[in-house]
C-alpha cells in the first residue's frame, strides 16, 4: 500500500470510529449512565433546609 | 429550590490545592502586571531604563511564560487535583508526589523569573526556557500524570466524570508536546541548540504552540468549565452526551491544525491547506463545547444578574466561543495574509486568553477559595461585582485596540503605489498604532486593579477562616 492509499484508509478508519462514537454517547442505553454521571458532582452536598445555611450571593434568588 | 451544605471529608488533600490556589492569584498578578510593563514600554520607550534586563525583548517571554505557566498552569493544578478527588471520592494517588509538583513547579517559574531577564533562551516562543529548566518540567509533569491517573486508578465510582478526561487528554499531551519540542543539544549549561532545524524545526514549533494552546489553554480549561459551570449554576451540565462527543471530536481535530501559524512559509503547499482545513473544521467541536456550557445555565438565566462568580464563567464561555470563530476565520489563507505579524494576531490571542483563560480561572477561584478555607461564602460578593465589570471592560478594551491596530497594520504594509512602490514605510505604521497601544496599556490597567481586588478578596476570606478555625469553630464547607 503506497502512502497515499494508507493515509486515506487511516482517515476513513477514524472517521468510522468517530461515527461509532457519536451512537454510542446517543444511544439509549447510554442515556441512564450519563444522567447519573452528569448529576454525580452534586453527590457530595447534603441537602439541607435551614435558611441559616443559604450562601450570600444566593440570598435574592 | 433548594439548598445545600458542601461536606468535606478531612481525608482529602486539599492542602495543595491550596497551595496552587493562592500562587494562581499571585502569580496572575505578576505575570499581568508584567503585562502593563510591556504595553506601557511600547508607547513610553525610555521605561527600560537602559537596563539590559529590563527591555522588552526579555519581559515579553517573561510575561508569556509567567501567565500561561505560571497563573495559567498552577490553576490547572489546583482544580484538576481538586476535581480529581470530588468526582472519584478519593484522596490523591499520593500526597508526597502532589508536594512534590507543587515545589517542583515553583521552582520551574522562580528558575524561568531569573533566567529570562538574564537573557538566556532557546528562542523558540513559549518553549524558551533552557534544557536544565526543561528537564526539571519533564520530571515535574510525569510526577502529575502519575498523581493524577494513579487517583484515576483508585477512584472509588464507576464513571470517570467529563472534567477528568479533559484534565487527562491535556496532561498527556502537555508531556507529549513538551518532550518533543524541547529535544535539544546542549553545548553548556546555560546554551543548546534544537535538535531540528529549517522547515522542520519551525513544523516542531508549531505542533507544540498550536497544541499547547489546544491542549492546555483550551482542553485544560474546558475541565474546569465541566465542573465549575454546572456547580456553580447548580444544575448539571445541558448535555452529557454532547460533553462526550466534544471531547473526542476535539482532541482528533486539534492536532491536524497547527499549520495555520505557518501560512506563507516554506511549509509545503499543500501542509498549508490541510491546515486551513481542519481550522475550519474545528470551528464545531469548539462552539459545540460553548453551548454545552451556556445551555447548562437555560432556566436559570435569572442567576446571571445576582451572582457575578457565576457572571465571570459565563462570560468566559462567550470569549471562547468569539476565539474560536475568529481563529477558523484567520486560520483561511487570504485573511491569514492580512492578520499575520499584525496586532490583529495579538487581539486574538487575548482574546483567548484573558477573556477566556482567565476569566474561567478567577471564576473558579472565587467557586474555590472560601470552599477551601472553611468560609461560606467570599469575603465581599460586591467587590467580585466590581472586579467582573474591571476585568471585562479591560478586555474589550483591549481586544478593540488590537483589532483596529491590526487591520490598519495589515493595510498599510500591503498598500503599493501606481509604479509598484510601498506606500508606506514601516515606522509609519508603528506611528499610527501608538493610539491603540496606549489603549491596550489603559485596558490592561484596568484588569490588573481588578486581579489586586481580588487578591484583597481572598486574603480577607482566608484570614476569616484562619481566624475560625483556630477559635475551634470549623464550620463544614467543602
Ligand atoms: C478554533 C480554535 C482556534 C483556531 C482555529 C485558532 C487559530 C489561530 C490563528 C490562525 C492564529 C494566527 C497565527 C498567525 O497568523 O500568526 C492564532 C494565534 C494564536 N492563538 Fe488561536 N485559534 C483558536 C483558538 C484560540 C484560543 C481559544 C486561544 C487562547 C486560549 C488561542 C491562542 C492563540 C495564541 C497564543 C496565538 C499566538 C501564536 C503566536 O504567537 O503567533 N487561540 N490562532
Ligand atoms: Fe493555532
Amino acid at each position: 500500500m503506497d502512502y497515499g492509499t494508507w493515509r486515506g484508509v487511516f482517515s476513513l478508519v477514524i472517521l468510522a470510529i468517530f461515527i461509532a462514537i457519536v451512537f454510542w454517547a446517543f444511544s439509549r442505553r447510554s442515556k441512564k449512565q450519563f444522567d447519573e454521571a452528569a448529576n454525580s458532582i452534586f453527590e457530595d452536598e447534603t441537602s439541607s433546609t435551614t435558611n441559616s445555611d443559604k450562601p450570600e450571593s444566593k440570598k435574592d434568588e | 429550590m433548594s439548598q445545600t451544605i458542601p461536606q468535606q471529608p478531612n481525608e482529602y488533600n486539599m492542602k495543595v490545592v491550596r497551595q496552587f490556589t493562592v500562587m494562581t492569584i499571585i502569580w496572575g498578578i505578576v505575570g499581568m502586571a508584567l503585562g502593563v510593563l510591556i504595553a506601557a514600554q511600547l508607547v513610553w520607550p525610555e521605561l527600560n531604563f537602559n537596563t539590559p534586563w529590563l527591555t522588552y525583548s526579555r519581559l515579553r517571554p517573561l510575561h508569556t511564560n509567567a501567565v500561561i505557566f505560571a497563573f495559567g498552569t498552577s490553576a490547572l493544578f489546583a482544580t484538576s487535583y481538586y476535581v480529581v478527588q470530588k468526582t472519584c471520592k478519593v484522596s490523591l494517588f499520593s500526597d508526597k508526589l502532589a508536594a512534590f509538583t507543587f515545589w517542583g513547579w515553583q521552582a520551574v517559574i522562580v528558575a524561568a523569573v531569573i533566567t529570562l531577564p538574564l537573557g538566556l533562551t532557546s528562542t523558540k516562543e513559549y518553549a524558551e526556557l533552557e534544557w536544565p529548566i526543561d528537564i526539571l518540567i519533564a520530571i515535574v509533569w510525569i510526577a502529575y500524570l502519575i498523581v493524577f491517573f494513579g487517583t484515576l486508578a483508585i477512584r472509588k465510582t464507576s464513571h470517570i466524570y467529563v472534567a477528568n478526561w479533559f484534565y487527562g487528554g491535556f496532561i498527556v499531551v502537555i508531556a507529549m508536546l513538551h518532550i518533543v519540542n524541547s529535544l535539544a543539544v546542549p553545548v553548556d549549561f546555560t546554551k543548546s541548540y534544537s535538535m531540528y532545524s529549517g522547515a522542520v524545526d519551525a513544523m516542531v514549533q508549531w505542533w507544540y504552540g498550536h497544541n499547547a494552546v489546544g491542549f492546555l489553554l483550551t482542553a485544560g480549561f474546558l475541565g474546569m468549565m465541566y465542573y465549575f459551570v454546572p456547580k456553580q449554576a447548580e444544575r448539571p451540565v445541558y448535555s452529557y452526551r454532547l460533553s462526550v462527543v466534544h471531547f473526542w471530536a476535539l482532541i482528533s481535530l486539534y492536532i491536524w491544525a497547527g499549520p495555520h501559524h505557518l501560512h506563507y512559509t516554506a511549509l509545503p503547499d499543500w501542509t498549508q491547506s490541510v491546515g486551513m482545513v481542519m481550522s475550519v473544521i474545528l470551528f464545531v467541536p469548539s462552539w459545540g463545547g460553548m453551548i454545552n456550557g451556556i445551555m447548562t445555565l437555560s432556566g436559570a438565566w435569572h442567576k446571571l444578574r445576582t451572582d457575578p462568580i457565576l457572571r465571570f464563567l459565563i462570560v468566559s464561555l462567550s470569549f471562547y466561543g468569539m476565539s474560536t470563530f475568529e481563529g477558523p476565520m484567520m486560520a483561511i489563507k487570504s485573511v491569514n495574509a492580512l492578520s499575520h505579524y499584525t496586532d490583529w494576531t495579538v487581539g486574538h490571542v487575548h482574546s483567548g486568553a484573558l477573556g477566556w483563560v482567565a476569566m474561567i480561572t478567577i471564576g473558579s477561584m472565587y467557586y474555590l477559595v472560601p470552599r477551601l478555607f472553611n468560609q461560606k461564602e467570599i469575603h465581599s460578593i460586591k467587590l467580585v461585582n466590581v472586579h467582573f465589570w474591571l476585568h471585562t471592560i479591560g478586555v474589550v478594551f483591549y481586544i478593540v485596540s488590537m483589532w483596529i491596530s491590526g487591520v490598519m497594520q495589515g493595510l498599510m504594509w500591503r498598500a503599493t503605489n501606481s509604479d509598484g512602490t510601498l506606500t508606506y514605510s514601516f515606522v509609519e505604521s508603528v506611528q499610527a498604532s501608538y493610539p491603540f497601544w496606549t489603549g491596550r496599556f489603559i485596558g490592561g490597567v484596568f484588569i490588573v486593579v481588578g486581579m489586586l481586588l481580588m487578591a484583597y478578596n481572598c486574603y480577607k476570606t482566608i484570614r476569616a477562616g484562619r481566624r475560625e478555625t483556630a477559635a475551634g469553630n470549623v464550620v463544614q464547607t467543602a
